[in-house]
């Protein structure tokens, strides 16, 4: 061992610096293993798409001039987007409560909007990954016009920071691995799988179209295919208003539930 | 010029149990200070009060003068803790590790410092390596490196040698006693009671959440050493000769222990074994060390 000594004057630091690591860190935790956080669920997620479009492709047109394959592919891209912004920030913090290395992140002077911020952000890149990858093979299966490329943007955006931050509140609240999986199973799957991501909720009956305006997802992918074909089931603006509105409720309850230390600092 | 650690009316209730009880303690900066305690005592509840990891019920603690709720930024960076449990990342390798764990605290260029620790903690041939490859020993060191990464003043190691081999556990104690004479303040909780007595200034014992002793290391040897020192002897024959049976022996399997009074005493203990024809096989002089001041205060309170 050297024998240098130390100094012990407390070095000036960067004040964004830890808010950028752990942006950093987060982001470097799912690309390792990108094999299984983006390219498996992409594969997946195509599956769906060529046998959906093989199977309804000459049955189904949801809006005028549009074929089917060509409307599931927005819907498919949104929901691999959201599905993987949940699953990148509850599968990170569930894995750091369990092997007991968040005590790295409760440790540094990071304060709770840094811890938030950070983990969102990140989990907006996985699902920012996740569908464009699938967005790319579906516009080589199907023609994928882009009415409004800005609509895109801010709802892929809007999207992944709802369900990423909703991903972080369950993986705060859950202790055990399967608690995070009933949640995900019960709750996020069927959520996606009912916002009419593979139909038009025009072609459903009265009540269950009701029911679809119960969902917040309904209104992430409704608005997302509104900036491809520029037709949509609900206005645009209401879909806007009820997904930033989702932003503000999901990020806000994780920022409660860091500044209480609920689960977290005891 | 502010305590490294102040502490005051901290008190910790989880539900029933009365984790910490008004404890009131100042460490001030440059001691080498140890905590002691049977499993239970509160060590660990005050040191996540101190990092933040648990929030006190009552009571208020600061680091180098930062509160560590008001002002937990300074608080945090004036502190580094190396956790009990034998926790990593596994999806990093040692210098990922420590790169990013100093990138929390703000400090995103700190090559040549985390240089100097993986030298200093003989990790350098394994900063390339992953965390899961990593043994038992080189994950204690590479969290000891962690604590150390962003330049604390104030140190706290909870048991950082539980588990850990002697040759390992020698050279931890070499750096923290560097780290110490080069002006941090070290806080120590550890089982192993000969570490303390060897390393601490000054020790406080924790029983039930309450700080029942407080003093300097030498001062509680002191106590100790004025304590009752004992002869243990082994004879050759197996009954007691008389002379002895006055200084009220404790038969101990073949081996009788004797109280004694003062050195001097031995050399009339010997002389009585030999007026009664027998011979010592075994002699051992028994002095009280910090254990034993542990074992009277606890059972004291």
């Amino acid at each position: 061992m050297s024998e240098h000594l130390l100094p012990i004057a407390v070095p000036a630091t960067d004040i964004r610096g830890g808010f950028v690591t752990l942006l950093y860190k987060e982001t470097l935790r799912f690309w390792k293993v990108s094999m299984q956080t983006v390219f498996a669920p992409v594969v997946t997620t195509v599956l769906y798409l060529m046998i959906f479009a093989h199977v309804l492709a000459n049955h189904v047109e949801v809006f005028p001039g549009v074929a089917y394959s060509s409307f599931l592919v927005p819907g498919l891209a949104m929901m691999a987007a959201l599905q993987n912004a949940f699953a990148n920030t509850s599968s990170s913090m569930i894995q750091s409560k369990m092997t007991g290395n968040l005590v790295f992140i409760l440790l540094p002077p990071l304060s709770p909007a840094e811890i938030v911020g950070a983990y969102v952000l990140a989990s907006m890149l996985r699902g920012f990954l996740c569908g464009t990858a699938v967005l790319l093979v579906g516009a080589w299966f199907a023609p994928l016009p882009v009415a409004h490329p800005l609509a895109v943007v801010v709802f892929a955006m809007l999207g992944s920071a709802s369900l990423g931050a909703l991903g972080l509140v369950a993986g705060i609240y859950s202790d055990k691995v399967d608690q995070l999986s009933a949640f995900q199973h019960f709750v996020v799957v069927p959520l996606t799988f009912l916002a009419g991501v593979f139909y038009s909720v025009q072609t459903l009956p009265p009540v269950w179209q009701a029911a679809s305006h119960l969902n917040p997802v309904f209104y992430m992918v409704d608005g997302f295919r509104w900036g491809f074909f520029g037709a949509a089931d609900v206005s645009p603006w209401l879909s806007l208003a009820v997904v930033a509105a989702c932003v503000a409720v999901v990020n806000g309850w994780a920022m409660l539930l860091l500044k209480s230390g609920y689960k977290l600092r005891h | 010029m502010s305590a490294a650690i102040a502490i005051e009316g901290l008190s910790k209730r989880y539900g029933s149990l009365q984790a910490l009880d008004g404890v009131d303690l100042r460490i001030e900066p440059g001691e080498f200070f140890g905590l002691l305690g049977p499993n239970g005592a509160g060590k660990t509840t005050l040191i996540s009060v101190l990092a933040g990891l648990a929030r006190a019920s009552e009571g208020r603690a600061s680091v180098m003068g930062h509160d560590v709720v008001d002002d937990y930024r300074a608080a945090r960076r004036h502190l580094g803790v190396v956790p009990q449990e034998l926790v990593f990342d596994p999806f990093f390798t040692v210098r990922e590790t420590l790169r990013i764990q100093s990138g929390y605290f703000g400090l995103r260029r700190n090559d040549a410092w985390i240089d100097e620790l993986l030298d200093s903690l003989d990790l350098t041939s394994k900063a390339d390596t992953n965390m899961r490859a990593l043994s038992g020993g080189m994950k204690r060191r590479v969290l000891v490196a962690q604590a150390l990464v962003h330049k604390p003043p104030v140190v706290v190691l909870d048991e950082p040698t539980a588990g850990v081999d002697v040759a390992l556990r020698q050279g931890l104690w070499a750096f923290i006693g560097r780290l110490n004479r080069a002006g941090h303040t070290i806080v120590l909780t550890t089982h192993y009671l000969e570490e303390a007595e060897a390393l601490c200034n000054r020790i406080a014992m924790l029983k039930q959440g309450r700080v029942v002793a407080l003093d300097t290391t030498a001062n509680l040897l002191r106590v100790a050493r004025n304590a009752q020192k004992t002869v243990r002897l082994r004879l050759s024959g197996s009954t007691l000769p008389v002379a002895l049976a006055a200084r009220q022996p404790v038969r101990d399997g073949d081996a009788v222990t004797i109280p004694l009074g003062n050195y001097a005493e031995l050399e009339q203990i010997l002389a009585e074994v030999r007026q009664s024809g027998e011979s010592v096989l075994e002699l051992d002089v028994v002095q009280p060390d910090l254990q034993d001041v542990f074992m009277q205060v606890m059972t004291r309170h």
